[in-house]
């Protein structure tokens, strides 16, 4: 029974994480909003807009703990939705204000179903990896 | 009046629209003028039917029209209408506008129906004027004093008669729809024209809507729509409607006599009739007299109009049909009866005698008996005899043929055409591919009775036109599936509906149309979400045969496109009042270029004919590096300019006098635009703060919303927005990665999404020597439907026909018809979804496209996918719905609806492939694969694309030996076109292309309507030194030789030939060297073939046959489209000729294929 730094990194990013679901399920409300004809493209696109950056420092800030705490494999999990958030990051377009969503372009009916299936795809991970954190924690304060 | 007599109930009411059709014949020859009154006739909308003929008179000159609603003498309309009624003969324009307040104040006027009666009494004696909207206002001037108007004054009676009018129209609407016949039937009676107008008035009011008000109504209203501003034309409508109304009213007389035939269409057409002759615009005769008010009102106060109209939606009905019928009528085939002519003949012959009587008098006493008649009116509409009921047996009947066309949908046509388009064609061997006469659109395979009522293949075509069951088939015919929309293309006749309930499916929100069924006479089912909906008791009325209980025969069911005006509802805010802001770049680039010249002489010379209403506003400013306002507030005695030189914060110097009214202002509008080619001469500044303008005249723009045009000659180079120049000249023609299709900074894109949030669309016209980054420049036209012109190398005198260019160019631009604070939305029957929209505008949702402004020349596609298999329906419908307010003021509804069959086979699919529209659809996507990945994928996308669906042909449904590329006959040109388009500026690599010409070529792509585009992929070439007259057409007396199509290639060009090459924008006539020296002396004036200059942009117009018949054949085709192409005379063997050569898209070049190894190329990948 220890309090070690990897069993704090795993506490944060439990809090943390619940922070992420957060944001998932508010991108899933925000697509489905537009895909009801409820909202319009530029007043939705803004607070989304304000979201992304959020979401990528947050992830990117457990990549990091955890590489501090040596835990490969929670790391291992993690890099990939790393890699494809820097993807997405480098890949917008013209001005990084815009981020991934582009009012004209997000309302293109194969851009939008992509943006709710990436959103309930991270939504899905986040909260695989919210038990797994939890569990971890569990784990490494118990096992020491 | 008219109108109810349309409805036929009563004998009387028809001699009495007889009467008008007298006088109507006159108006008629006027009407095509009237064409554009069609913009004004939002004040007038109430009157819409007469309104509508009147309009059509007046019109004539849309222009001229526009300007008469507020311009037009005062004192003219207000004569007029008092004169005769409303005059109808006044109404013409003059009174419009004078009227048109009134009207707006009516609210309650509708009560007075004097106005109306008036109208219909003066409508006699207007009619004749109305031909010329002036003439027609001196003359209904005339008339009037004999008219009840006399007690009118001049400017104060007005506003009271007017508003009696006016209420009176509102007041008809409803009866109408109820009375209409009744309504007619007064007019009519009333013949006798003595009664003053006070009578008028009274008896109106008593009658309430019945008589006065609705002969008036019905009459007013279409001139309404017609006019608007023209309320005077109205008026004389009314009266006249002899002229429009005639046309109108005659038509629905002539309708009804027809009545055996179905009258229904009849109403329509006749409006849209008289409209066409006009302008582009098709009339609207429907309008509702309430809306008149609104119309007037728009100069005053648009608001308070609004709510007002909304309360005489009824009377639209009486438009519809009075309006309705006459257009209905003489244009369109719709109706079967009475062709233009037949209805104008008939009715003078019987109206004039009744119109006589009319015109005061009977009007009076008329009302009742209208009334009276409004129950007969049923009977007369139907066959003669029958009883009102008799419309219920054909309803009844109705249903039964839908259904059963809907179930032969798919198969009646397949028998028979299939042989043709499915007929494989070895295209390899097969030399001539390219047929001698230009390619149609393919007909969907549906029978008879759909295939009639279907949209036109111009507004609204598919890609298929047999749509695949399910995406799997679609899948495995490799085909595109989408739809190519010209939605607000200028029409020649358009049904104008004023109702004040606009039917639609309660649970999807399509608008009836004319592929629903009837299930029983009180409901119907929705054709694209098959929901049973109730049928409005309005709906059952039918205004152009005047019989109840027929609701299949309305026109909104008996035409696929229809405009609607619609209600409050449909409005957000009041409607906009057409509000222009000019913004200039002044700096000593475009001095030099000298543009400034000519924007200000065209638009000096079209500053009347710009579409608008008396509450129109126009601003300016210029720039270079820094900002500067024009104050042109009324009563300065010049502008004032104001500069403000902080462009980091932009303000607004005085908020109030930069947008001033066009008419109050005209003056000092006019000296600005003298004075501004001159003020900069001596300009030393070079930079240009782009930016900072554009952010200055959003904020001039967001109060109101409007257009906003651009001039701009170099790249930005200060401020927000400033741009650096990212062509490397050493790539141009590089056969590898084309870089910078993309915008640079996302400025121009937010900026075009804030104006499009305010309902303001920005024209880009770049006229520049150098490279301007028109990729990030265009985003502000993008989204925010603007539109984009391009002249590269622009100089007032170095290039002439630049400089020619354009001024038409611009002729066309400022006097074109407008649509603002648009929104268009794509409905599609239940299975299918659009996932992907090209063209110029703002995605709201999922089917809703903002358009901040609409133009005629704007084209959008759109690619559609099948989600649900659609086994259980043999048909489909795709309906666009575009809402957009009228630059008079009204807010209108324009539905096209298109009906396709579905089929389950391959070779069905293929046998109904349309291969201009996939082509069109095509180079859409590309643009956008070029723009999001790489102009080679684009390519190869292209490429791909024929080769995998020819071998999807070859190894499905051709049976055949697989020695040589095999085609179904329908898709023979498939490849012929997609190396047309691989040879386009736009995705041409090898061959020195500059960047601005490419991206300017995909801005074209993505912008341009089917019809225009295919001539810019794939130009016409034709032969013309050996003109003949075998199988020319007769086009307004002319005689227009129709030479065959040549293919693009140089072996058919001999050297002692002369070829003409149509591509689209542009003419090239290709003189060969050895040319018959009298073809070169007969046409173009030159004895011999050295003495041609180099450079040579007109044919002389000499007096010789041959020059005659190129002169016509020309003149044809220039008159099909809406930009004035420029005729470039190239010599065999001159530096120019390159430019011609470059469009033979079937021979070899360095870079290219020819279209024999091009197809070799795509045999091999098949193979593969």
């Amino acid at each position: 029974m220890a309090f070690t730094f990897a069993a704090f990194c795993y506490m944060l990013s439990l809090v943390l994480c619940a922070a992420l679901i957060f944001f998932a399920i508010w991108h899933i409300i925000a697509f489905d909003e537009l895909r009801t004809d409820f909202k319009n493209p530029i007043d939705q696109c803004n607070p989304v807009h304000a979201l992304v950056l959020p979401e990528y420092s947050i992830h990117s800030l457990f990549c990091i703990m955890f590489l501090c705490a040596q835990e490969w494999l929670t790391l291992g999990l993690n890099v990939p939705l790393l890699f494809y958030h820097f993807w997405r990051y480098f890949h917008c377009p013209a001005d990084s204000s815009e981020l991934a969503y582009d009012p004209p372009v997000v309302m293109n009916a194969d851009t939008l179903s992509y943006c709710q299936k990436e959103a309930w795809c991270k939504l899905a991970f986040y909260l695989l990896s919210f038990f797994y954190y939890l569990y971890c924690m569990i784990y490494t304060l118990v096992s020491s | 009046m008219q109108v109810p007599s349309g409805y036929g109930l009563h004998p009387q009411s028809y001699t009495a629209p007889s009467g008008h059709y007298s006088q109507g014949p006159e108006k008629m020859t006027s009407l095509p003028l009237d064409s554009q009154c069609d913009d004004y006739y939002s004040g007038l909308y109430r009157v819409p039917t007469q309104n509508v003929v009147t309009p059509n008179t007046a019109s004539p000159q849309p222009g001229a029209q526009q300007m008469y609603g507020s311009v037009p003498p005062a004192p003219h309309v207000v004569g007029s209408t008092l004169g005769s009624f409303q005059g109808a003969g006044s109404s013409a324009s003059h009174l419009h506008t004078s009227a048109s307040q009134p009207y707006s104040s009516f609210v309650n006027h509708y009560n007075s129906p004097a106005m109306y009666s008036d109208n219909s009494s003066v409508a006699a004696q207007g009619f004749p004027s109305t031909c010329g909207h002036y003439a027609l206002s001196t003359v209904s001037n005339a008339a009037y004093p004999s008219v009840s108007y006399p007690s009118l004054p001049a400017g104060d009676p007005y506003g009271q008669q007017m508003f009696t009018s006016q209420n009176a129209p509102t007041v008809r609407p409803i009866r109408d729809n109820s009375f209409s016949g009744q309504n007619t039937a007064i007019s009519h009676p009333s013949p006798l024209p003595p009664p003053p107008s006070q009578q008028y008035h009274q008896q109106q009011s008593l009658s309430g809507y019945s008589t006065f008000a609705w002969s008036a109504s019905g009459l007013p209203s279409t001139q309404d729509n017609l006019i608007q501003n023209h309320t005077s034309l109205a008026t004389a409508n009314n009266p006249t409607n002899p002229v429009a109304d005639t046309l109108s009213c005659s038509v629905m007389q002539n309708v009804q006599p027809p009545k055996s035939s179905p009258v229904v269409s009849a109403v329509l057409s006749g409006a849209s009739s008289t409209r066409t002759p006009a302008a582009s615009r098709p009339v609207e005769p429907l309008a509702s007299v309430a809306r008149p008010s609104e119309l007037l009102q728009q100069k005053g106060v648009d608001s308070s109009s609004t709510t007002s109209s909304a309360s005489p939606m009824p009377n639209s009905y009486d438009a519809l049909e009075g309006g309705s019928y006459p257009d209905m009528l003489s244009s369109s085939a719709s109706s079967p009866a009475p062709d233009p002519a037949p209805a104008p003949a008939p009715a003078p012959a019987a109206p004039q005698p009744s119109k006589m009587a009319k015109p005061f008098g009977y009007g009076y006493p008329a009302l009742q008996p209208g009334y009276q008649n409004a129950a007969a009116p049923l009977n007369s509409g139907v066959p003669p005899g029958s009883p009102a009921y008799s419309g219920f047996q054909q309803y009844a009947q109705y249903p039964g043929m839908n259904q059963l066309s809907s179930s032969l949908g798919g198969l009646s046509l397949q028998s028979s055409s299939q042989p043709e388009s499915l007929r494989p064609v070895n295209l390899t061997q097969e030399r001539n591919i390219l047929p001698m006469t230009p390619v149609w659109a393919p007909v969907p395979n549906l029978n008879l009775d759909l295939k009639k009522l279907n949209c036109s293949p111009d507004s609204f075509r598919c890609t298929l036109t047999n749509i695949p069951q399910t995406q799997a088939l679609l899948n495995k015919a490799k085909l595109p599936l989408g739809l190519l929309l010209h939605p607000f293309r200028d029409l020649t006749q358009l049904p104008v509906i004023t109702s004040n309930t606009i039917v639609r499916c309660r649970s999807c929100r399509t608008y009836i149309n004319p592929f629903v069924s009837f299930i029983d006479q009180r409901r119907w089912k929705c054709n694209l979400c098959y929901r049973v909906n109730d049928v409005p008791e309005e709906f059952m009325y039918n205004p152009l045969t005047r019989s109840y209980g027929e609701p299949h025969k309305r026109p909104e069911v008996q035409n696929s496109t229809v405009e609607f005006i619609a209600s409050s509802d449909y409005m957000l805010r009041p409607p906009q009042p057409a509000v222009y802001l000019f913004v200039l770049d002044v700096s000593h680039n475009a001095v030099e270029a000298g543009y400034l010249t000519i924007l200000c002489q065209s638009l000096l010379e079209n500053l009347d004919k710009l579409p608008g209403d008396s509450r129109t506003r126009i601003g300016f400013m210029t720039f270079d590096s820094t900002i500067h306002f024009y104050n042109l507030q009324e009563g300065l005695s010049q502008p004032q300019m104001l500069i403000v030189s902080d462009i980091d914060d932009v303000f607004l110097p005085t908020p109030d006098s930069l947008l001033v009214n066009l008419y109050e202002s005209k003056e000092l509008i006019k000296d600005l635009l003298n004075a501004l080619p001159n003020m900069f001469t001596n300009t030393r500044e070079t930079h240009s703060a782009l930016g900072p303008a554009l952010q200055a005249a959003f904020k001039l723009m967001s109060p109101t919303g409007g257009r906003v045009s651009v001039f701009q000659t170099q790249l930005p180079s200060l401020g927000a927005g400033l741009l650096q120049s990212r062509e490397d000249p050493n790539q141009r023609s590089s056969t590898k990665v084309v870089q910078h299709l993309g915008p640079a900074t996302d400025f121009y894109k937010k900026l075009a999404l804030d104006c499009s949030g305010q309902q303001t669309a920005v024209d880009l016209f770049l006229l520049s020597s150098q490279y301007s980054d028109l990729a990030s420049l265009a985003c502000m036209s993008k989204y925010s439907a603007g539109c984009i012109y391009y002249y590269p190398s622009f100089h007032y005198t170095h290039n002439p026909s630049q400089a020619e260019k354009l001024q038409k160019d611009l002729k066309r631009y400022l006097t074109r018809k407008i649509g603002f604070e648009a929104v268009m939305r794509i409905r599609c029957t239940k299975g299918l979804s659009m996932h992907t929209f090209h063209g110029n505008f703002f995605v709201r949702s999922t089917d809703l496209l903002s358009l901040a402004n609409i133009n005629p020349d704007a084209g959008f596609a759109v690619q559609l996918s099948i989600e649900e298999s659609l086994t259980d329906t043999s048909l489909v419908c795709f309906q666009t719905a575009l809402l957009y307010t009228s630059s008079k003021g009204e807010r209108r509804i324009r539905v096209h609806t298109l009906c396709l069959p579905v089929v389950s086979a391959l070779a069905d699919v293929y046998a109904g492939a349309d291969v201009q529209a996939s082509i069109c659809l095509l180079a859409n996507m590309a643009v956008d694969r070029s723009i999001s990945s790489s102009l080679s994928d684009a390519r190869d996308a292209l490429v791909n694309a024929v080769v995998d669906s020819l071998s999807a042909y070859g190894s499905t449904v051709s049976n055949l030996q697989h020695s040589g590329l095999i085609a179904p006959s329908s898709l023979k040109l498939f490849p012929l076109y997609v190396l047309a388009l691989l040879k386009q500026k736009a995705f041409r690599t090898g061959t020195s292309t500059r960047l601005d010409d490419r991206v300017y070529a995909m801005c074209q792509i993505k912008c341009q309507p089917l019809v225009h585009l295919m001539k810019m992929i794939h130009p016409n070439l034709y032969r013309i030194d050996r003109l003949t007259d075998e199988g020319a057409i007769h086009v307004n007396d002319r005689v227009v030789p129709q030479p065959p199509l040549q293919k693009l290639s140089a072996e058919k060009l001999t050297r002692d030939g002369a070829f003409l090459m149509d591509c689209g924008s542009v003419f090239y006539i290709w003189i060969g060297k050895s040319c018959d020296s009298n073809f070169i002396e007969d046409v173009l004036g030159y004895p011999n073939f050295a003495s041609i200059p180099q450079k040579m942009t007109h044919l002389p117009e000499l007096d010789t046959l041959s020059s005659e018949r190129a002169r016509s054949f020309i003149t044809w085709l220039r008159d099909n489209r809406p930009l004035n192409p420029i005729l470039h005379v190239v010599k065999d063997e001159s530096p120019a000729k390159t430019e011609f050569f470059q469009h033979l898209i079937e021979d070899r070049t360095e870079a290219a294929f020819s279209y024999y190894e091009f197809l070799l190329h795509i045999q091999q990948q098949i193979c593969k």
